[in-house]
């Protein structure tokens, strides 16, 4: 009991939490966008590890952090294009060609940091994002450290989700966007083009996606490993059902999600000789699925998810 | 939007709500708003608009009127952008519209209401209104847009909730939504395509008040129907397509019943002869039967009613009143929540569609290509369907394929199923020949009950008379056969018997001779009839 | 001038071979790109590819060695997806068969010799069949998507073997390293040609593909399969049993994962790592995919993947060029199959532009 006290007592404990939730949270919104255009994007896995490397070679090649920021999510953008032509305008599997983007996006990282390095044993490193004290604020006992000394990517992912619950609730394009993942015909009723807003959606919401990857080679670390993304990709569409497509319940969910895995970790130190470590590090995987069980049956999914359109069709 | 008032709504609303006979010829002088010419659309090998001229004046209600399949409504989605035609033009008002751009039809004042509402069920009323009539990138809601929209809802007559999402909408309201959505965009011409199909007689006639209106206010107003009586309570003007060309124009009021339907159908209607039932024994039993809702639509409450050998009970009602639930109970597909239902004296406790078959139960689906045939397999396979797992179609688990074709190829010749041949996948069959498919394959067995799911919605009237007459036989065979049809006609043409659902409530209406339409529909709409019957035919 | 598709009435095998072997050719075609940038020259490189998967009995051993996981992964995805069942967890059912055979045959429980072969395969199968029986449960009842719990469950169950051989199946002969116990000797499949690494596997593989094929085209069960998958809706309402269906569809793909697992662990390894598999599960989509779902296409396609990566380590090491070259042809073959599914569906017409204009 004391244990636990202790633990949630700690600053050093929601500071975790909130880093481990960022890379999350874009990812979510990410997926969230693309889901409430109407197209699941399995590229997610995929699109984590290419935005991973891609920020962080530019970095490493000299870019600025913001430089490869930027890199990364246009890598990002660059998937989420191919998936939008294979999905959008032909028509194809969303969960084939989301497979096949998390195949290739992660295929190319490997190959593209294996050729830019080929020799080295241990993984080179940059100087990654440092906290930004907020003056007054960062001060402040307890709360202080753990919500505003976080590194300027965790601000830029709170940032977007306002952005992004501002644009899809208050402005016409949101409208569109909403109601093209739930009935593409009464966007073309309209007069608005069910293709460019879906593939606008899919391009904007993988670079967003990409920016989760980046924040693990550019801020929470300082280089790139393989098999670094394990499953976030995967774990942020459970999210997405989870907080039933809607940027607010998005956010909280990545953060009760950071909560418990910076409880975990801290947990399996105290009681690290008893249970073994794998035990620990099974419970996100579960957790998501133990989630998305309990939310399926309530979930109230775009109704025009999975299903492609072609102009003129009627149903 | 631009500034074209809607059609001079503000300045003479309310001023003439009747429907004036005399404006037909004033109308005649009226500016003309559409014109369409030369409109020709293949689909393959067939054509489905072949040359079509047509106009449509301002202020005018203008009747396109033609059997399923005559190409009415291929004509409005060209018309509409959302079908490129092969040659002709559209013209609205002075300008040419680029073939397939529904962008370029709504901006030149082309509205239209779908039979399948365009609606996202996810949004209010007022969003759906919204959608696509601000700039994109514009940020904030507009307040003008509600203001505009309540004004339009005043002048009209369109009453509805604007916050409440679509999803919670009734249909009648989904397609003021719908008409609302053109209005707003101060169309010059309004579309409906088959607008009464989802309505009652009365809410039909609420909506021709509306289009009255609209009309006596500038509005060009194009009807498509299947249905002679509402087309001649409404329109001025008529026009009847034949297999994709106009068979004929005339003004309503020197229309004559008789003559307009033989030129929709081309040839003398032959009506299907129906002698008089004569029922036995009870065969199904419907003992205060209820079904909550989650299994179809709408709920079943307290459902009781029988159906008896050789005779033919129809079920009228509004889509989603309970249909779906006593389908289901006949289908096997659910088991009633409270009370029991009787086959032959035995109820059915397991919802399972393969003992139904077994106990001579034959059911025909209300969507034929959704839950009637698996699209891309064969014909032979989809007439194996339901009985694959027992003699003749398979011994030990293995399939016996030379069986399944020799019985399509039966089926084939004894329905008149037009095709290739039994290995053509079903997906490639019209509606009628996949209507015909499944009926092959239920009345095989020469079955006990037949379950008639809406079995002509859609189809032409050779392949409906068809359909009739092979139901009509099988309930001379002594079968009992239960007709859902949202059609009354239909139901009049086939039914000895009536019953009508409204809100999960079944009621038994009597022997279908001694009714009118007027009553039935006073009872689809809840109302008890109370004497006199006092509605028109 | 313009294009409209037109959806085809019928498709021919001809066509489908068509489809899978350009697609194939166009990702081996594109990665020259990589290998130009990698400073290689892409014709030595797809020489030394092709020497190395085929050159030598020792290659073809390999190359055969490789695909035969891949054939029963492929199946195991092939046989899902035909039912529409999204079962992306074959890595997961992979390393729980093969954790199930060594429980069985490593001398845990006192199995006769002459059973153990028989015994681990059925452990293996049932395992990792039982992996793919729960998400399909729990989509039945809870309507969870099977594809991200598929998903997740792949790294819950490696995991769980890393647990395991670090933990009370390690074995202490093995000098620290995290393995597993070794099977007993009886457990273990015989080679196909001394000094070869082939082993029975492959004939398992062999005749998983030929079963599934009868299964296909001439059982009830396979045409339950296939209107379950192709129209669930007219399956339920033909009275097909749509969820027991599915659950053996799910027992079946997930079982075929759990064999390759067995086939690695008694064929190849002998013992359980976490290293088992570089990610025979994931290229058994790519693998069905190329099949265009074809229980005997699987086949071929395991052998297409298998030459590539099998080829390309043997090119690695001669030229530089990263292994990873293999992981990318593997990837962009996956697209470029689903691009060509689209022409499968749809004819594509030239048309003369529409006539506009008055009379």
């Amino acid at each position: 009991m004391e244990v636990l006290l202790d633990i949630f007592a700690s600053a050093n404990f929601w500071a975790a939490a909130v880093r481990i939730a960022t890379p999350l949270i874009f990812g979510v919104l990410g997926a969230l966008l693309c889901e409430r255009a109407g197209v699941l994007n399995l590229g997610i896995e995929g699109i984590f590890v290419a935005g991973a490397m891609a920020g962080w070679i530019a970095v490493y090649l000299g870019a600025g952090l913001w430089g490869g920021v930027l890199v990364a999510a246009l890598a990002g953008a660059a998937f989420g294009l191919l998936h939008a032509l294979l999905t959008v305008i032909l028509g194809l599997s969303q969960h084939v060609s989301g497979i096949g983007i998390t195949l290739l996006a992660t295929s190319v990282s490997y190959f593209t940091y294996r050729t830019a390095l080929p020799s080295v044993t241990s993984p080179p490193r940059i100087t990654p994002f440092q906290p930004v004290a907020i003056p007054g604020l960062s001060d402040l006992p307890f709360i202080g450290p753990a919500l505003f000394a976080q590194t300027p990517l965790s601000w830029l992912a709170f940032a977007l989700v306002a952005l992004l619950a501002f644009v899809l609730y208050r402005t016409p394009l949101g409208l569109a966007i909403r109601a093209v993942g739930d009935n593409p015909g009464a966007v073309e009723a309209q007069g608005l083009s069910v293709r460019a807003l879906r593939i606008g959606a899919v391009v904007a919401g993988s670079a967003l996606m990409a920016l989760g990857g980046a924040f693990l080679t550019l801020s929470a670390f300082d280089a790139f490993f393989f098999g670094m993304v394990n499953g976030r990709g995967w774990i942020c569409i459970a999210l997405v059902v989870f907080a039933s497509w809607q940027p607010g319940k998005a956010l909280l969910g990545a953060l009760l999600f950071g909560a418990f895995d910076a409880f975990q970790i801290r947990l399996q130190a105290e009681i690290g000789q008893i249970v073994p470590g794998q035990v620990f590090l099974m419970l996100p995987y579960l957790l998501s699925i133990l989630a998305l069980v309990l939310v399926a049956r309530r979930a109230d999914y775009p109704r025009a998810l999975l299903q492609p359109w072609f102009k003129g069709q009627r149903h | 939007m631009g500034g074209r008032t809607t059609a001079g709504l503000a300045g003479r609303a309310g001023q003439s709500g009747e429907h004036d006979k005399g404006a037909t010829l004033a109308n005649r002088q009226a500016e003309i708003v559409l014109s369409l010419q030369g409109i020709t659309k293949r689909f393959g090998p067939l054509v489905a608009n072949d040359g079509l001229d047509l106009t449509l004046h301002r202020g005018e209600i203008l009747a396109l009127l033609g059997e399923n399949g005559a190409g009415k409504t291929t004509l409005m989605n060209i018309l509409f952008g959302h079908y490129v035609q092969d040659e002709g033009s559209v013209r609205v008002a002075d300008q040419i519209l680029p073939p397939g751009s529904p962008g370029a039809a709504l901006a030149a004042g082309v509205g239209m209401v779908h039979q399948h509402f365009a609606l996202a069920e996810n949004l209010s009323g007022l969003d759906n209104i919204r959608l696509g009539t601000e700039p994109l990138m514009r940020l904030g809601a507009s307040r003008a847009a509600r203001r505009k929209i309540e004004r339009i809802i005043a002048e009209s007559g369109l009453e509805v909730d604007l916050d409440r999402r679509v999803a919670a909408l009734t249909v009648g309201e989904k397609q003021r939504v719908e008409i609302l959505k053109a209005l707003y965009r101060d169309v010059r011409v309004l579309i409906l395509d088959e607008p009464t199909a989802v309505l009652t007689p009365q809410e039909a006639e609420g909506l021709f008040t509306v289009l009255r209106r609209l009309a006596a206010n500038g509005l060009g107003v194009i009807f498509i129907s299947h249905k002679l009586g509402e087309v001649l309570a409404v329109s001025h003007r008529i026009a009847v397509l034949r297999a994709g060309r106009k068979a004929g124009e005339l003004l309503t009021a020197q229309a004559d019943r008789r003559a307009i339907a033989d030129l929709m159908v081309g040839k003398a209607v032959a009506e299907v002869r129906r002698s008089a039932p004569t029922p036995g024994k009870a065969l199904v039993e419907f003992r205060k039967v209820s079904l909550a809702r989650g299994v179809a639509r709408a709920p079943l409450t307290d459902a009781s009613f029988t159906l008896r050998r050789g005779e033919i009970v129809g079920i009228a009602g509004v889509s989603g009143n309970g249909q779906a639930a006593i389908a289901a109970l006949l289908s096997g597909l659910a088991v009633p929540s409270s009370g029991q239902v009787l086959l032959d004296g035995t109820p059915i406790t397991s919802a399972n569609p393969r003992a139904l078959v077994a106990a001579g139960v034959a059911r025909m689906p209300e969507d034929r290509q959704h839950d009637g045939v698996v699209g891309t397999m064969s014909i032979a396979d989809n007439i194996a369907l339901e009985e694959v797992r027992g003699k003749p179609f398979a011994r030990f688990g293995l399939l016996d394929r030379k069986a399944m074709r020799a019985r399509a190829n039966a089926a084939i010749a004894a329905y008149d199923i037009r095709c290739p041949g039994s290995d053509t996948e079903a997906r490639l069959l019209s509606g009628g020949n996949a209507q015909k498919l499944i009926l092959a394959r239920v009345l095989e067995r020469e079955p006990r009950l037949i379950l008639a799911n809406q079995p002509t919605r859609g189809l032409d009237i050779g392949a409906q008379s068809e359909i009739h007459r092979r139901l009509i036989a099988a309930r001379d065979r002594g079968a009992a056969v239960l007709v859902i049809s949202e059609d009354l006609d239909e139901l009049f043409a086939l039914a000895d018997r009536l019953l009508v659902v409204h809100a999960g409530q079944v009621s038994d209406a009597g022997p279908s001779a001694a009714l009118d339409r007027g009553s039935v529909g006073l009872l689809m709409a809840g109302q008890s009839i109370t004497a006199p019957l006092g509605v028109p035919a | 001038m313009s294009f409209r598709l037109e959806p085809r009435t019928h498709t021919s095998l001809r066509l489908k071979l068509a489809v899978s072997l350009l697609a194939a050719l166009v990702a081996l075609l594109v990665v020259a790109v990589p290998v130009l940038l990698a400073g290689g020259n892409p014709f030595s490189a797809y020489g030394l590819i092709v020497q190395g998967a085929f050159g030598s009995p020792f290659a073809l051993s390999e190359t055969l060695n490789r695909a035969t996981p891949l054939i029963l992964t492929g199946l195991a995805a092939a046989v899902a997806f035909r039912a529409r069942l999204w079962n992306i967890g074959a890595e997961g059912q992979l390393y729980i068969g093969a954790l199930a055979a060594v429980l069985v045959g490593s001398g845990l429980l006192a199995i006769p010799a002459p059973l153990l072969i028989p015994a681990v395969m059925i452990a293996g199968f049932l395992a990792g069949g039982l992996m793919m029986v729960v998400p399909t449960i729990l989509k039945q009842r809870f309507g969870a998507d099977e594809v991200v719990i598929t998903l997740l469950l792949n790294f819950v169950v490696i995991l769980f073997v890393q647990l395991l051989i670090e933990g009370p199946l390690k074995d202490p002969l093995a000098m620290g390293w995290p393995q597993s116990v070794p099977l007993l000797a009886e457990a273990r499949f015989d080679k196909l040609v001394p000094r070869l690494r082939m082993h029975w596997g492959l004939v398992v593989g062999l005749a998983a593909a030929l079963l599934l094929w009868l299964m296909v085209r001439k059982t009830v069960l396979g045409f339950e399969i296939k209107a379950v998958g192709e129209n669930q809706a007219a399956a339920r309402f033909a009275g097909i049993p749509v969820h027991r269906t599915m659950l053996k569809v799910a027992l079946m793909s997930g079982g075929l994962a759990g064999l390759a697992g067995v086939g690695e662990v008694a064929g190849v390894k002998f013992y359980l790592s976490s290293d088992l598999s570089p990610g025979f599960g994931y290229s058994g989509i790519v693998v069905a995919m190329l099949a265009g779902l074809s229980p005997i296409g699987t086949v071929f396609a395991a052998l297409f993947v298998a030459a590539v990566f099998v080829g390309a380590d043997s090119m690695s090491r001669a030229t530089g060029i990263s292994n990873y070259l293999a992981d990318l042809v593997v990837a962009l073959s996956l697209l470029c199959v689903l691009v060509g599914s689209f022409f499968l569906r749809f004819r594509v017409r030239y048309q003369r532009p529409a006539l506009v204009g008055g009379r």
